[in-house]
């Protein structure tokens, strides 16, 4: 059977991409488009280290087909970044060292990402749950809290 | 994962139709949080399917309509988190929301779907406790036509359903709730996301007019049989009596000992039986301070 070509648009880009159907969205970004910042941690949806945005909404692209996402909008971390400006999430991380082996990082920074689209003024303890989906084996969270309150705080413009 | 065949129709016609033209060896995929997971590991829970066909973009999944009189129609194919965010099921079925907003991460919510939760079938399913204790029914379409049956008929094991081949569950039924009526839903677990429930209950009360005596009670249980269950000697222990701590310590006992759970990695049955009647009991309480409250 012929691949099946989808159509994504990825951080703002469109593509034209022919798939197998068994093909994650993740394997197919990372693969076929080569963005390979988001990462495969567990690959059954567990570890979140494989968040993206897709049609606005977070999800563990290593368990969703890419042919479940055709037509959609993707946002991966290579679109946070704008005219080579770190996003504020990211630059928190940098100078909260909130980076540790850095495997888990990209999904922190999505879901921190989408956290603070939904909640700009979130407590320690919405931070904890927002970003509950997304594990870091090093164990590092604290300074990954605080990465997000101060990047919080830097959007509000406080 | 091993090759698969895939299709995205755009109506439920045309994804029944899919079914019948391509045969044996289909399996329906909504949100894929369990299905992609289970493909992944080999498909030993069933046959590996030889195509998929894609719910997505089917509109009469994703029906979220309340009529006066006859209640909420709730699409098979709304995410958690479009459950969670209907200000409709908020309001009226809070206990729904109780249990679509904890399976799994945000990740996951964003993905997996009501009906996806109740066509796994997993014993311990969060929405299945709250559908039971609400009295919701399901509307099942497929080959040989319709039929609507009560939630309580659609598990048969864990992982088995009434579902024939190219049927498809289309949406449930929730019936308005009563006046003076109130339902929730809570499971014990050790985490407060990424975890499966140890044991899950779904409390529904209605009080009669004057605040007095239980109209009605519903009990359901999660992850303490083979399938989602009702606690009918408890609700029936309850109907016509007063709420007193007493009749509600006793009915709290008595679904204690409808639970036939397993001991595994979660839990023993012994805990999980104590559990029962402990998350009982305060949930009873807290439905009938709430129905009060009206």
């Amino acid at each position: 059977m012929p691949k099946r070509l989808i159509n994504l648009t990825v951080n703002g880009e469109a593509y034209e991409v022919a798939v197998e159907p068994w093909w994650s969205l993740l394997y197919t970004v990372r693969e076929e488009l080569g963005l390979t910042g988001s990462k495969e941690g567990c690959g059954t949806g567990d570890c979140g280290a494989c968040s993206m945005l897709v049609d606005g909404r977070l999800v563990t692209s290593c368990i969703m087909l890419a042919v479940e996402a055709d037509g959609c909008q993707v946002t991966t971390i290579e679109g946070l970044a704008t005219d080579g400006n770190l996003h504020p999430v990211q630059q928190a991380f940098v100078e909260k060292g909130a980076v540790q082996c850095g495997y888990c990082i990209p999904g922190m920074v999505m879901a921190a990402y989408d956290l603070l689209r939904r909640n700009p003024n979130p407590t320690l303890e919405e931070v904890r749950l927002g970003l509950a989906g997304n594990l870091c084996r090093c164990t590092g969270y604290a300074k990954i809290y605080e990465a997000v309150l101060a990047a919080a705080e830097r959007m509000r413009g406080d | 994962m091993r090759p698969f065949a895939h299709f995205s129709p755009k109506s439920l016609d045309e994804a029944l139709d899919t079914f019948r033209r391509e045969g044996e060896g289909g399996r329906p995929i909504a949100g894929g949080t369990d299905l992609v997971v289970q493909l992944k590991e080999g498909g030993h829970k069933f046959p590996y399917p030889r195509y998929l066909v894609s719910l997505r973009r089917l509109p009469e999944l994703k029906v979220l309509e309340w009529r006066e009189g006859e209640g909420l129609r709730l699409g098979a194919g709304l995410t958690m988190s479009e459950v969670v965010e209907s200000a409709l099921v908020r309001e009226r079925y809070p206990a729904l929301v109780d249990g679509a907003g904890i399976v799994g991460s945000l990740q996951t919510m964003n993905m997996a779907t009501i009906g996806g939760n109740a066509c796994n079938a997993a014993p311990s399913a969060d929405t299945a406790p709250p559908l039971l204790a609400l009295e919701a029914r399901a509307r099942v379409v497929g080959p040989e036509g319709e039929r609507v049956l009560p939630v309580e008929q659609f598990w048969l094991g864990p992982g088995r359903t009434v579902l024939r081949p190219g049927e498809l569950l289309v949406e449930f039924l929730l019936p308005p709730p009563a006046p003076r009526s109130a339902a929730v839903y809570r499971r014990h677990t050790p985490r407060k996301q990424m975890d499966i429930a140890v044991v899950g209950v779904a409390v529904a009360v209605e009080l009669d007019g004057d605040g007095r005596t239980l109209k009605r009670a519903r009990i359901a249980l999660g992850a303490v049989a083979p399938t989602p269950i009702r606690a009918r000697r408890a609700e029936a222990a309850l109907e016509g009596q007063a709420p007193t701590p007493e009749a509600i310590a006793r009915a709290a006992a008595l679904a204690r000992e409808e639970a036939t759970p397993i001991s595994d990695v979660r839990g023993s049955a012994a805990f999980r039986r104590h559990l029962v009647e402990v998350v009982t009991e305060r949930l009873l309480h807290e439905a009938i301070e709430r129905a009060r409250r009206g």
